[in-house]
């Protein structure tokens, strides 16, 4: 079922998620017909029950289709979306049509709704913003909207009346939620920098041969499909969880790793590509850019270190295995 | 690629999981005077009344079958156990490498004499045996062995050297790599696995001391050393591929990521004191977390597929290459730590076993194959080579 459900997210994505589409939207073009088709193809209830129109899949099952947002660069916010429609549903609400992104709430005395740094707040319909005690989902379109750090992402602004925006009953903790899925599409892109990497090093001619054939660059190459391995297990420990709702240590565990691994590949790529990978039109800089991003959204591996660093100091004594044990047996 | 996806998440099936309690219990008692310092040795920590009071609980071969004494268990039952004893650093290194490989290679390649002969004793912590693969000038360059076997009148007359052989000198068997026929310029052609009984006369074992000052490697000498025809395990001619599916055995399991575990542990003790406790350490503590759970998964994922009688050989490569680099990270941060501080109040107890990981991790990335051997296999798995 889940095998299924992924490859035909992957066939959507190869045909309508160009990299002349990546590079389009984030150009400023809109999002909207690219956001069609996967709302068309019923993809993002995918974390739904099948009574409630879904595909009633699992998180531990939805990991392939996560890994694929970030293997194919999506600019849009399907992964935030899915998890997003699951909460809606286990709150009793009836999700909107379009896209959902995360937003957290900084407090606001004069009644405003202010998030900094919404991901993918620029392509998203609507933003489900967790306050204190409940969430908000505002449309996205009623926000005043102004640059964040990457080109997709924004800080938005609702003025005082947006409070009265549906509420909803949910707690989720944003942080562990996002690095949840940017450890997972870390995973996917880290796979798309190694592929690419390792067929240029194969096409490029140096020196009268392919420089894979130089031993210096074959060893690099291993390294990265160290990294590779390593960070995609992790991000699937981080989807491992017996509720659509992330395990934080598990995620702790994948976004660290995934972040790390995201440094060294993303590092070791570049210097494999030469000055070719450095230029705009080259494809490998969408996947190197997000490597980046995505290591810096939901938190970066030292943030995830510290709460690995506490869980294991302050709820554990004896040795270091029983933890191990609890964040990566699966049932 | 291929080796990239497919190590994916397993879990370890509950009748093996269920070992770990009794094993638990077992070691909980038999280290409990053992100071952290001489339980870091891990598995080049030795004690051969132990080994056998673990083939008395059905702990030694239990991936062998029942009928030569083995447990007839999967090698998901010996990850468990071996996980145990790793993280408890309990002296395995008598019968480690019988074990982990030579009883496998045995049952595998052996004749039915063979197997009758040597496994029962393997299961009850008797037999122990070591590997003789590096020789003075084969060490990388595994392929060059130049130890000789000529066929005589009833057996082999065995003449050459091997070198770095962990434990020779508390075991009574080597299986070792030598040429049989050809000469060096045959490369991989012409090798052959011969079990060697080290008490024979033409046999010396000489241990070499390491850097810590202990002695758990040897050179050992064959003089005219004279064998019977069934000393010959597997195929005339076909060492190298016997060779190269025991090393899968070698490199897969979790002693390539708890090497440096006792030393963890015993540093998370001091900071979890109070005088012990910085934010500093508490982020280096989650960063060696974050890096073992992974490999962790990884290596569950990797015996996985040994229960499916694969050989896993560059998925082993990734976890060992990945695995020691932490093992090897995990004292050089702890140092720092310790040393970084305004008061530095570190238990004795942990800087002697800090001490002895440093002086013993540069053997981490040697064992089982140098990193720059690893990263060539992985290279050809992705098909570079």
């Amino acid at each position: 079922m889940d095998d299924l459900f992924a490859n035909a997210v992957r066939q959507l994505l190869v045909d309508q998620c160009t990299t002349q589409v990546v590079r389009q939207i984030e150009a400023g073009q809109s999002a909207e017909p690219l956001w069609q088709f996967i709302e068309n193809a019923g993809f993002a209830d995918a974390l739904v029950s099948e009574d409630g129109g879904g595909a009633g899949l699992t998180l531990p099952e939805l990991y392939p289709v996560l890994e694929l947002c970030g293997a194919y660069a999506l600019p849009l916010p399907l992964a935030e979306t899915l998890l997003a429609r699951a909460f809606l549903a286990k709150a009793g609400v009836v999700a909107p049509r379009g896209s959902i992104t995360f937003g957290l709430a900084a407090t606001d005395p004069g009644g405003r709704v202010v998030c900094d740094t919404v991901r993918n707040g620029r392509v998203a319909d609507w933003v489900l913003v967790s306050q204190a005690s409940h969430c908000l989902l505002l449309p996205a379109k009623e926000a005043r909207i102004s640059e964040a750090g990457f080109c997709l992402d924004a800080t938005m602004e609702w003025p005082a009346g947006a409070r009265e925006g549906q509420q909803v009953d949910c707690t989720h903790d944003v942080r562990t939620v996002q690095a949840c899925i940017y450890a997972a599409q870390l995973a996917g892109a880290l796979i798309t920098v190694f592929s690419r990497t390792l067929q240029y090093a194969n096409d490029r001619n140096q020196f009268g041969r392919p420089i894979g054939k130089f031993q210096a660059i074959q060893h690099q190459l291993s390294v990265i499909s160290e990294h590779v391995s390593a960070a995609r297990m992790a991000a699937q420990i981080g989807c491992q969880s017996v509720s659509d709702m992330p395990d934080r240590l598990r995620v702790a565990i994948a976004k660290s790793r995934t972040s790390e691994a995201a440094l060294e590949v993303a590092s070791l790529s570049h210097s494999i590509h030469g000055a070719i990978g450095f230029t705009a039109e080259f494809d490998l800089q969408l996947f190197t850019r997000r490597l980046h991003l995505w290591r810096q959204a939901g938190g970066s591996e030292s943030y995830w270190y510290d709460v690995l660093g506490a869980n294991l100091v302050n709820h554990y004594s004896g040795c270091a295995l029983d933890m191990l044990r609890a964040t990566t047996d699966i049932d | 690629m291929s080796a990239l996806d497919s190590l994916s998440i397993s879990c370890i099936p509950a009748e093996d999981e269920a070992l770990r309690l009794p094993v638990r219990e077992f070691l909980t008692r038999a280290m409990r005077d053992v100071p952290a310092r001489i339980r870091a040795k891990s598995w080049a920590g030795y004690d051969t009344q132990f080994s056998r009071e673990l083939g008395r609980q059905g702990w030694l071969g239990i991936t062998l079958p029942t009928e030569y004494g083995g447990g007839g268990r999967s090698p998901f039952a010996r990850y468990v156990l071996v996980e145990e004893f790793l993280n408890f650093g309990a002296p395995v290194g008598s019968h480690w490498i019988a074990d982990r490989q030579s009883g496998p290679l045995i049952l595998k390649y052996g004749t039915e004499a063979q197997k009758k002969f040597y496994l029962p004793p393997i299961c009850r912590g008797e037999a122990f045996f070591c590997i003789g693969m590096s020789e003075p000038n084969s060490g990388s360059d595994l392929a060059s062995v130049k130890s000789r076997a000529v066929k005589s009148e009833h057996g082999w007359t065995l003449n050459g050297q091997k070198i770095w052989t962990t434990n020779a000198q508390a075991c009574q068997f080597m299986i070792a790599l030598v040429r049989t026929s050809g000469d060096v310029a045959d490369r991989q052609k012409g090798l052959s696995q011969l079990i060697i009984d080290l008490s024979l006369p033409g046999v010396a074992v000489r241990p070499i001391t390491d850097m810590s000052g202990d002695s758990h490697f040897c050179e050992v000498f064959f003089d005219e050393v004279q064998l019977a025809d069934d000393a010959l395990i597997g195929e005339e001619g076909k060492g190298w591929e016997q060779v190269t599916a025991e090393l899968a055995f070698e490199r897969s399991g979790p002693e390539r990521l708890y090497s440096s575990i006792v030393l963890f542990d015993q540093w998370l003790d001091f900071i979890r004191t109070e005088s012990g406790r910085t934010p500093e350490s508490l982020r280096l503590a989650g960063k060696i977390f974050a890096q073992l759970a992974p490999l962790r998964a990884m290596s569950i994922a990797v015996t996985e597929k040994l229960t499916r009688g694969e050989s896993p050989v560059v998925e082993a490569a990734l976890v060992k290459d990945l695995g020691t680099g932490v093992e090897q990270m995990i004292p050089a941060a702890i140092a720092d730590d310790l040393f970084s501080r305004a008061v530095q109040n570190a238990p004795l107890e942990l800087l002697q076993t800090l001490n002895f990981v440093t002086q013993v991790a540069p053997s981490y990335s040697l064992r089982g194959g140098t990193r720059e051997i690893l990263r060539g296999m992985i290279a050809r798995g992705l098909g570079l080579r």
